[in-house]
């Protein structure tokens, strides 16, 4: 098969910053690129230059034997390179006839739009990628899965040859992905190259022809995928083996601090009810679809339950709101930390006091500011948060940082029942080992109870006393310490894949 | 969903069922508002707020604000009836060459600002309206135009399908009216088949998606800006041909009845959303109300109250709505 596109001594500079350095690779037509690498390895920077929306500081790119120089996004397009964003990027107050047709009217450079003449060819798409999406419906009333494919018909009304996949199945169930992959394969037979990026290994494994891993902006190894396996690239990924340190055992006989009982929110999930002791991690484990953020959001009352009860140190307590959640002792670390954790524009100080406001005040009711730099001293010393000062901004912060100034908002708070949401997304693993190490001595100093949500199975059997599996808006098992191993929750895991 | 569902779904639908409801009612405490001369004087006289009302759509639907145009109307307003005092002798149609050239002007300016400073529209044109009117007031010190050419009320007192009313005198659809809905016409055709058009609402939608599709950003807001001083432009001169005085004040202030007739219009703030047959009925829905008051004799102050409630009011449907489409948004298929 001949290269459709090939990319030579590709670099980029950031204000300073190489986000990418000396990238060469080439794909063909019809193959599937899988695209790995850590945040912050230079994937996203990569995927736009190829989309035309930046340009590259050196180096050439070659599309079917011409060479290009920078060509803008509506040149990608008309050159057949389609992105389909992590964040879907359509029109979601518009019709899915228009959202698939605007694309190629724009790079035509049409003046009239005229959508009824594109109708036949737009079904016509939609028919040949098997799905049946009414094609007058408003976009932001769709499910975010057939958002995506009308996204993959947009970039096939543009005649794509290359089309770019950036994280799909984030927002995905694994019916939903199984799909996407079916039309992945469809594409890859009428010629169509797909470069297909996720944080899910085991996808790329399944799907991609060959891997790409990229590392701090540089291409560390390009392999067939028969001649490597998901261990490998994790450790070429990071750089070095993952290392899981064990939690303490827990007190049997310890207190039960939270108690959840029956616990129902109509189209969320239904029926929860566990237990958790001082001291103790929960882990809890689910495919996205299993209703298992929508019972951390029940419990810190960002999204109430409608019924059941919740119960924390033995009394029953009504969590309609954060602050019910709050007064008593639950804390909520996030996935999103971005936009719901921390307040970007902020100095560090500000983040880590702004949840106990109140232990900050004078008689006059204003705030110390020595005693709340005190605090954020404190914290910046024992979470070894890496800043010259508690003044600086956090965003000024790496991800992993950021996330310890996530955590230290709530531990200054010294909750009873802390939830973590997947504490280590988007974090290196020298940072997530440090996190674990931290919350291993708060859980000795103040007992606290942990729930942890996590994606990644081999946090939740590293760092659970117990397990909860969620599936489909239930609690499938709750697994005793000794049961939890990868094998058994992949295997309950798989059991949903099949039963859906 | 069926087809009457999802016309009463349409705000252009509830605009219109209002307006019947409103219409019916006010008729039955007066008789003399379902009348041929009411109807084409209510028209006029919201004509200017009508003409103004299609510019300040179109930067809705982009997904800005302006709240500058009355200061535009105000300046071109002046510029265009002193040179023509002055300089030129005119005649409407010239007036409204330089009106829009004059408007094209202050709108490409707030069209640049907003796009190279990347601020918020409503900042910016803020400070424009502060701007212009300011610069108007320093130069003029505010002296009133009372004599405006002839040309003007001429063009203001134009009807068609003109009819003789009982007190002997003509009375019928004026043509500034008429010029309203043309425009409207014009820009419905614009928003609805131009990829121009569709451009307005991509960027409205979401910048970055709309950039990728290969929208030019650039000249797409410098369109919306200027295009909406032009109207404004437009507008000023309509109002300067019913008025008959130019009084450096008093268009600047009516921002927010145009803005409520656009949002009760059923355009969103957050933007991507809106219609100009929306607007069109949202405006009529304010006249017929504002008129309703002054046939029942009730203080003019009330229309103030109404506009305030108009706005906190379409908004509040708004947001009831997301809630509501919040809360049945099925998050996860509880197994039974």
């Amino acid at each position: 098969m001949e290269d459709f596109i090939t990319v030579e001594n590709i670099s980029k500079n950031f204000s300073g910053l190489k986000a990418l350095r000396d990238i060469s690779f080439s794909i063909k037509k019809g193959e599937a690129l899988g695209l790995c690498g850590a945040n912050g390895s230079g994937k996203s920077t990569l995927i736009k230059i190829l989309a035309g929306v930046l340009s590259a500081d050196s180096g050439k790119i070659k599309i079917e034997g011409a060479e290009m120089v920078s060509y803008g996004p509506l040149g990608g397009i008309m050159r057949g390179i389609s992105v389909i964003y992590q964040d879907i990027s359509l029109f979601p107050t518009l019709t899915v006839l228009e959202n698939i047709c605007v694309a190629r009217a724009i790079g035509q450079g049409r003046i009239l739009s005229i959508l009824g003449s594109e109708r036949a060819r737009a079904e016509a798409i939609l028919g040949d990628l098997g799905v049946s999406i009414n094609i007058d419906s408003i976009v932001e009333e769709l499910p975010i899965a057939s958002q995506q494919l009308v996204a993959i018909a947009r970039a096939l009304n543009n005649d794509s040859k290359l089309i770019i996949l950036d994280e799909p199945t984030t927002a995905l169930t694994s019916k939903e992905v199984g799909l996407l992959f079916k039309i992945v394969n469809k594409l890859k037979n009428s010629g169509i190259s797909v470069i297909f990026i996720s944080h899910k290994i085991d996808e790329i494994v399944e799907l991609c022809d060959r891997v790409l891993i990229l590392r701090d902006g540089g291409l560390i190894a390009a392999k067939p995928i028969k001649d490597t396996n998901l261990e490998e690239i994790e450790t070429l990924m990071v750089g070095q083996s993952l290392v899981y340190s064990k939690m303490d055992d827990v007190d049997r006989e310890a207190p039960v601090v939270l108690e959840v009982n029956s616990l129902t929110k109509k189209n969320n999930f239904k029926d929860i009810g566990f237990s958790l002791r001082h001291g103790e991690v929960l882990g809890v484990i689910g495919l996205l679809g299993s209703g298992r953020t929508e019972l951390a959001l029940a419990l810190f009352g960002i999204n109430a339950a409608d019924s059941g009860k919740i119960a924390v140190d033995g009394t029953e307590c009504r969590v309609r709101t954060v602050n019910d959640a709050v007064s008593a002792g639950i804390a909520y670390v996030p996935e999103d930390r971005l936009t719901e954790g921390l307040v970007m524009n902020y100095p560090i100080r500000e983040n880590i006091v702004l949840a106990t406001l109140d232990k900050f005040k004078d008689k006059f009711t204003f705030l110390k500011r020595r005693s709340m730099s005190e605090a954020a001293q404190k914290w910046l010393r024992t979470l070894s948060i890496k800043t010259d000062s508690p003044d600086n901004i956090v965003s000024s912060l790496s991800g992993g940082n950021q996330q310890k100034v996530v955590l230290a908002k709530w531990l200054e708070r010294n909750p009873k029942i802390l939830i973590l949401d997947s504490p280590t997304v988007g974090i290196d693993i020298a940072a997530k080992a440090g996190i674990f190490a931290i919350l291993k001595t708060m859980i000795a100093e103040n007992g606290m109870g942990i729930i942890l949500i996590s994606d990644e199975i081999k946090e939740i059997t590293a760092y659970s006393h117990r397990a909860i599996i969620m599936r489909n808006g239930r609690v499938a098992k709750i697994l005793p310490k000794d049961e939890i191993n990868e094998e058994r929750i992949r295997a309950i895991l798989n059991e949903q894949k099949q039963t859906k | 969903m069926n087809i009457f569902m999802k016309l009463f779904k349409k705000r252009e639908t509830l605009l219109a069922f209002f307006i019947a409801v409103s219409v019916v009612v006010i008729a039955s405490f007066s008789d003399n508002f379902l009348s041929y001369d009411n109807i084409t004087n209510i028209l006029k006289s919201f004509t200017v707020t009508g003409i103004f009302s299609i510019g300040v759509l179109l930067v809705i639907i982009s997904g800005g604000m302006d709240v500058s145009f009355t200061a535009i109307a105000q300046v071109t307003q002046y510029i265009v009836v002193y040179v023509l005092l002055n300089f030129l002798t005119g005649n409407i149609y010239i007036a409204f060459v330089l009106a829009i050239a004059s408007g094209i002007v202050m709108g490409l300016l707030n069209g640049i600002l907003i796009y190279h400073y990347k601020m918020p529209a409503i900042i910016i044109t803020i400070a424009t309206q502060n701007m212009f009117y300011g610069i108007m007031y320093v130069i003029t010190r505010g002296k009133l135009l009372y004599e405006v050419p002839s040309f003007f009320w001429e063009f203001a007192d134009a009807k068609i399908f003109a009819v003789i009313n009982q007190n002997g005198a003509f009375t019928g659809l004026s043509v500034v009216t008429v010029l309203w809905f043309v425009m409207a016409l014009i820009f419905a055709i614009i928003l609805r088949y131009t990829i121009l058009g569709r451009s307005v609402y991509l960027i409205g939608c979401s910048q970055t998606a709309a950039e990728r599709v290969g929208v030019n950003i650039r000249n797409t807001i410098l369109f919306i800006y200027g295009v909406a001083g032009a109207i404004a432009a437009v507008g000023s001169i309509v109002h300067v041909s019913i008025v008959q005085t130019v009084i450096p004040n008093s268009i600047v202030g009516q921002e927010m009845q145009v803005i409520a007739a656009v949002v009760l219009g059923g355009a969103s703030i957050s933007g991507g959303k809106g219609s100009v047959l929306g607007t069109v009925l949202g405006v009529l829905l304010f006249a017929i109300l504002s008129n309703s008051l002054t046939l029942l004799r009730i203080s003019s102050y009330w229309y103030n109250v109404f506009i305030g409630s108009i706005i906190i009011g379409s908004v509040t449907i708004n947001a009831l709505r997301e809630i509501r489409q919040r809360k049945h948004i099925v998050r996860v298929n509880v197994a039974e």
